[in-house]
């Protein structure tokens, strides 16, 4: 290594300085959840003037949980998304968690967490189902979890019909093991008398954890790869299939973790519920600067995606503003955070 | 390893001898028969469908030779994977699949090799070790952080080309890696394969254009429909003798004819077999590199109506 070729390049301080100045702005303008960051401050700010009730402590802490419930998924989705793949099951095996794990406690009697825990185990296979035929088949995830979505949609009312009687599952309060189940998954805390939702502690470690993983981590690297270009991965020795595959799998542990903060928040668990979720969590990570077509985004902007919806949910009845307007605003910024997704990445592949 | 040949010649890093590939009836390479030794740059030319990518495929293993012998330094090989090509030196960079554009330069380089620190990687590490790399092979980006797919292409090569010397790569086979690139471009590939050279690397470089290799080429393959036309050494055989053989002059003609007679009402075609002329004119007068479109067009001219 000590016979360098040298082929008359300049010194490299001076442009290292250059590099330095640059980047102050210009590396925190190429991240991909500062669009995100820029549009909840403006939301924020428009109900903070708004909305008085919005500007309550107890408010901010009812649009967090709110957040924290469709963000935990969006942790997955987001990671998925970087990968490169959808999933348009996620919304539903929130529901199918929650349903395995109160029928099973309840029909057979058994403690609390041995429902909890197969529930587990239905939504990885879930996951693994969905990430195998998409690698093994080569057909677009989306036309595959579609598929998985009517299925587990079908199979949530059907079976819970002809397990209960009911559409929805019998309540599991009195069984063993619920109360221990509701501290984990469904708790509440205070704080200078502001009640503070459990679920909002475990988004946050959520966060933390994927953000580590996908930007200290060689998975991390993995997964940008496998999104960005799962041919040039493979190239190099990537196990992109393994990847994948573990992407569907977080997202089912994801929606197995919320379907439990339903179960033991709710005590029922009402077999139709989920439905068109699957897009909010898509649109939290589309918020936050995920690229649809994979390979670029960031866990940290679904997280203020899924913020962003929150306080939307939440402030337009602060607001007394008429609810069924809600929609009409999500749209409008979803579209407007393709816009700028587009405009970011198209700088960032400049030369192609 | 053992046999190593001390003496005045060294035992090539690469070679193929009398090598060929069947797909059970289907003679897809035959009786190619090529070294590379460390320092040299061993030129494979030929046109679409002559076997260049059945031939890469053998050395890199994707596929196995199914005549001759495969010799990797004196070692008779036959390799079951990429991998196995990759754990004996042998790398192989391809036009299209080389990098993730999205990601940072960094994450590019290291991909799929990965320097961990814990669970963790060593990222100030990897982003030092790519920025040093880089500029020992006279790449000196501003900043590794940045998209690769902000790079041009000839540089995306070359950072590709860099990643594989760096994990230990001593043959490297080059897969038309200046093809869809501009003049400048290649100019910035062709300089980056003389560097490996100097590295004392053994280079593969598969291309379709002899005034790409002649510059930096040692040894001349030339396959044709799966064969060996000849394998020569720089000293053998002149630019205009690679360039005639590699075109095919005599086929060229033929080519002219056709051409003229498919294209008697359309004025498109005449013009293309009017290229097809001047070119073959010039491979009889010893090759010398096509005159710019602009020449073409004012000797058509007088001619046509």
């Amino acid at each position: 290594m000590s016979q360098t070729v040298d082929v008359g390049t300049p010194p490299a301080p001076p442009q290292d300085e250059r590099v330095a100045q640059r980047s102050t702005l210009g590396r925190l303008m190429a991240r991909p959840e500062i669009g995100a960051l820029a549009g909840a401050i403006v939301i924020f700010i428009i109900f903070f003037i708004v909305a008085p009730p919005f500007r309550d402590a107890s408010s901010l802490a009812t649009v967090l949980y709110v957040s924290s419930t469709y963000g935990i998924p969006a942790v997955a989705v987001a990671l998925l998304m970087i990968g490169g793949e959808f999933d348009l099951s996620a919304g539903v095996a929130v529901t199918a968690s929650a349903l395995v794990a109160a029928m099973l406690s309840y029909e057979l009697s058994a403690n609390m967490w041995v429902g909890v825990v197969v529930a587990l185990v239905a939504a990885l296979v879930i996951g693994f189902i969905n990430g195998y035929l998409v690698v093994k088949t080569g057909i677009p995830s989306f036309l595959v979890t579609l598929g998985t979505f009517f299925m587990l949609r079908g199979l949530n009312l059907a079976v819970t019909k002809i397990v209960t009687g009911n559409v929805a599952t019998n309540a599991v309060d009195d069984i063993q093991g619920f109360e221990l189940g509701r501290k984990v998954f469904a708790s509440t805390f205070n704080i200078g008398g502001v009640g503070i939702r459990i679920t909002l502690l475990w988004w946050i470690l959520f966060v933390a954890i994927a953000t580590w993983v996908l930007l200290r981590t060689h998975v991390g690297n993995w997964i940008f790869a496998v999104g960005g270009s799962a041919a040039s991965a493979r190239a190099v020795g990537v196990p992109v299939n393994k990847v994948k595959i573990g992407l569907f799998m977080t997202v089912g542990f994801m929606a197995w973790f919320t379907g439990m903060h339903i179960l033991f928040d709710f005590n029922t668990v009402q077999s139709g519920v989920g439905l068109g979720n699957e897009f909010i969590y898509i649109v939290a990570a589309v918020v936050g600067g995920c690229l649809l077509t994979g390979g670029y985004g960031s866990v940290i902007g679904a997280a203020i995606g899924a913020f962003i919806f929150g306080m939307t949910n939440q402030g337009i009845i602060y607001a007394g503003w008429n609810p069924d307007w809600f929609y009409f605003f999500l749209g409008a910024l979803l579209l407007g955070a393709i816009l700028l997704n587009n405009f970011i990445r198209s700088r960032a592949e400049a030369s192609r | 390893m053992t046999t190593t040949a001390e003496t005045k010649t060294e035992t090539p890093l690469v070679r193929l001898t009398d090598a060929g590939k069947n797909y059970g009836n289907i003679i897809a390479l035959q009786g190619v028969t090529l070294d590379v030794g460390a320092s040299e740059v061993t030129c494979v030319l030929g046109d679409n469908g002559a076997g260049k990518s059945t031939l890469i495929k053998i050395i890199a293993g994707l596929h196995q030779h199914t005549n001759g012998s495969y010799e990797v330094e004196g070692e008779d090989v036959r390799f079951s994977s990429p991998r196995e090509a990759l754990d004996r030196g042998i790398a192989t960079v391809y036009q299209d699949l080389a990098v993730v554009p999205l990601m940072p330069v960094w994450r590019n380089f290291f991909l799929g090799n990965e320097v961990r620190k814990g669970p963790a990687m060593d990222i100030a590490a990897m982003r030092k070790t790519a920025k040093q790399e880089l500029l020992d092979m006279g790449i000196d980006l501003r900043d590794v952080d940045q998209p690769i797919g902000t790079l041009s292409g000839g540089e995306r090569q070359c950072v590709a080309i860099a990643r594989a010397v760096h994990f230990g790569a001593k043959v490297l086979i080059l897969d038309e890696p200046t093809a869809a690139l501009g003049v400048k471009q290649s100019g910035v590939v062709l300089r980056y394969i003389i560097q490996a050279k100097e590295r004392g690397l053994g280079v593969i470089f598969i291309t379709h254009n002899p005034h790409h290799a002649y510059p930096v080429g040692d040894n001349f393959l030339i396959l044709k429909r799966g064969r060996s036309l000849g394998y020569w050494t720089k000293g053998e055989i002149s630019m205009g003798e690679l360039t005639g053989l590699m075109a095919g002059g005599a086929e060229l003609e033929e080519l002219t004819h056709e051409l003229e007679e498919a294209g008697a009402e359309s004025s498109g075609l005449r013009e293309v077999a009017h290229v097809f002329e001047q070119e073959v004119a010039e491979l009889h007068v010893g090759g010398q590199p096509t005159p710019p479109s602009g020449n073409i067009e004012v000797k058509r001219d007088p001619t046509q109506p």
